[in-house]
């Protein structure tokens, strides 16, 4: 199937996508029964009421973000930058990461505010705590929007593994920061919310199966992104290679058998979800860089 | 690498001594800036004065955008990047003398915006020192961090838009720090102790030094 000049497809064992499936069924079996547990098992909450059953939820999402994910992300850019470990390995596994670890980091945020509308009265407190949040969320969407920008794979790779890891440093000084900014001033007016006082029997359980799932969550959209990413590098070189042969087919009459060739090569890629998503960003990606 | 600094820094600093962009447009700017803050919060002083260290900073943040953005583009044009990469420099001198340079507008346009927080704002300076050193530091770490988004945005056709976007978060805590001692020092702020914050500056500038002391040549052969 592959025409002259043009990236194959690299395979994904099948090994890795048993793997892959595995996680996913193990992800979903365990948000089931967080969920269950969640909402019908585990008692309310002496003081907040139902209020208490975000606790199941909202630490595991925060876990992941901004423990697992950037640290990842940060982990892995360095080793793309060490000329001995340099490989795009490591840059996919970055973006796929930043990119996983944004939505839980958004979906942090979320879940804290609608806790924290009917515990503290407000949507938003500037809170320590929320605000270093924040500010990691807007970090990593600059690294998310360089490398939007069209470029080499290499090129991007390691411009985008610069971008983490001047934001990886700044994290923790943005923490201390930001804890001094809320203590150092009206030190009485810090909320500090008592988020359970006794934790135990059920409640504790379904907190870890919590943390568990949705760990299994991350790892499991993290091999779809990081494949994703793949199909998305070699369909650019792909159709980089048939806008080539394209152009130089404008100068020969007779080599008008491109575009047709180029359907042929594309056609498999339409069978699976990710492939299909891989398409469109692929081309979006091509339709920047010819601009 | 010193010696290297220095020749970068003069370049640079003697292409503003004849162009005077950031003298004559980044500079301006900044006032632009204050007024325009003014008359967000109303024409009463006590506010004005309130929010003085917050105001200075933000536009002091803003200018350093401005600043860095002209200092990449004044390597963009006739191929000068290409110059300065096959000259032979150290790049970590190259990283220190373009730090120095934008440095160097930034105090001079610390200066001015403090003049005119001072008289349009109405604020009372009780320990100078505190100010001065806070801008020192401030002005080291914006253009430390600046120097080297610069350069990984120096290719990009979007930079424009990229750089601030890029630059500013990094930038919080020279904000936070930069506000706080401010305050300290101004007779209308908030009683706060201002040694933490100058000790949070020096973290974040000798990081984004070393790192930049580090990183920049890899960065600059990449963009």
């Amino acid at each position: 199937m592959s025409a002259p000049g043009s990236i194959v497809v690299p395979a994904v064992s099948e090994r890795a996508r048993r793997l892959e499936r595995a996680i996913g069924i193990a992800a979903l079996l365990g948000i089931v029964a967080t969920v269950c547990l969640g909402l019908w098992v585990t008692p309310a909450d002496q003081v907040q009421g139902d209020l208490v059953r975000l606790v199941y939820l909202h630490p595991g999402v925060a876990w992941v973000a901004l423990y697992l994910a950037f640290g990842l992300a940060a982990v892995s850019s360095l080793l793309y930058l060490w000329p001995r470990t340099r490989s795009l390995f490591w840059d996919r596994l970055a973006a796929a990461a930043v990119e996983v670890g944004v939505v839980f980091n958004a979906c942090t945020l979320i879940s804290g505010s609608i806790w924290g509308r009917p515990t503290w009265g407000v949507w938003w407190a500037w809170d320590a705590r929320l605000t270093s949040t924040a500010v990691l969320l807007v970090l990593f969407l600059g690294y998310l929007a360089l490398r939007r920008v069209p470029a080499e794979p290499e090129v991007r790779a390691k411009r985008s593994a610069f971008v983490a890891l001047f934001a990886a440093v700044d994290v923790p000084i943005v923490h201390f920061s930001v804890l001094w900014w809320r203590t150092l001033h009206q030190g009485a007016t810090v909320l500090n919310p008592d988020l359970s006082p006794t934790i135990h029997g059920s409640m504790a359980w379904t907190l870890l199966l919590g943390f568990v799932s949705l760990t299994l969550v991350f790892v499991w959209m993290l091999l779809v992104r990081y494949r994703i990413g793949v199909l998305e590098d070699a369909l650019a070189g792909r159709e980089l290679d048939a806008a080539l042969r394209e152009r130089r087919a404008e100068g020969d009459p007779d080599g008008a058998d491109t575009p047709a060739d180029d359907q042929r090569t594309l056609a498999p890629l339409d069978q699976r979800e990710g492939e299909r998503v891989a398409v469109e960003a692929g081309s979006a990606v091509l339709r920047e860089g010819a601009r | 690498m010193w010696r290297d600094g220095l020749l970068v820094a003069e370049k640079d600093l003697r292409i503003e001594a004849r162009s005077r962009v950031a003298l004559s447009q980044v500079v301006p700017f900044g006032v632009v800036a204050l007024i325009l803050f003014a008359f967000a919060l109303g024409p009463d002083r006590t506010q004005m004065a309130r929010g003085a260290p917050g105001l200075f900073w933000v536009a002091v943040l803003f200018c350093a955008v401005l600043a860095v953005q002209r200092s990449v583009s004044v390597e963009s044009a006739d191929g000068a990047r290409d110059g300065l990469r096959l000259s032979g420099l150290d790049p970590a001198g190259m990283f220190l003398g373009k730090t120095a340079a934008v440095g160097v507008e930034l105090l001079v346009l610390e200066a001015v915006l403090a003049v005119g927080v001072v008289l349009l704002y109405g604020v009372h300076i009780v320990t100078p020192w505190l100010i001065v050193v806070s801008c020192l530091l401030g002005a080291v770490g914006l253009a430390a961090t600046g120097t080297l988004y610069g350069a990984l945005s120096a290719g990009l056709r979007v930079r424009e838009t990229l750089l601030p976007f890029l630059l500013l978060p990094i930038a919080v805590p020279v904000l936070l720090a930069g506000t706080r001692i401010w305050q300290a020092a101004l007779a209308s702020g908030v009683a706060s102790d201002g040694t933490p914050w100058l000790r949070l500056l020096v973290v974040f500038d000798a990081v984004y030094l070393a790192l930049g002391v580090v990183v920049f040549g890899p960065l600059v052969e990449s963009a």
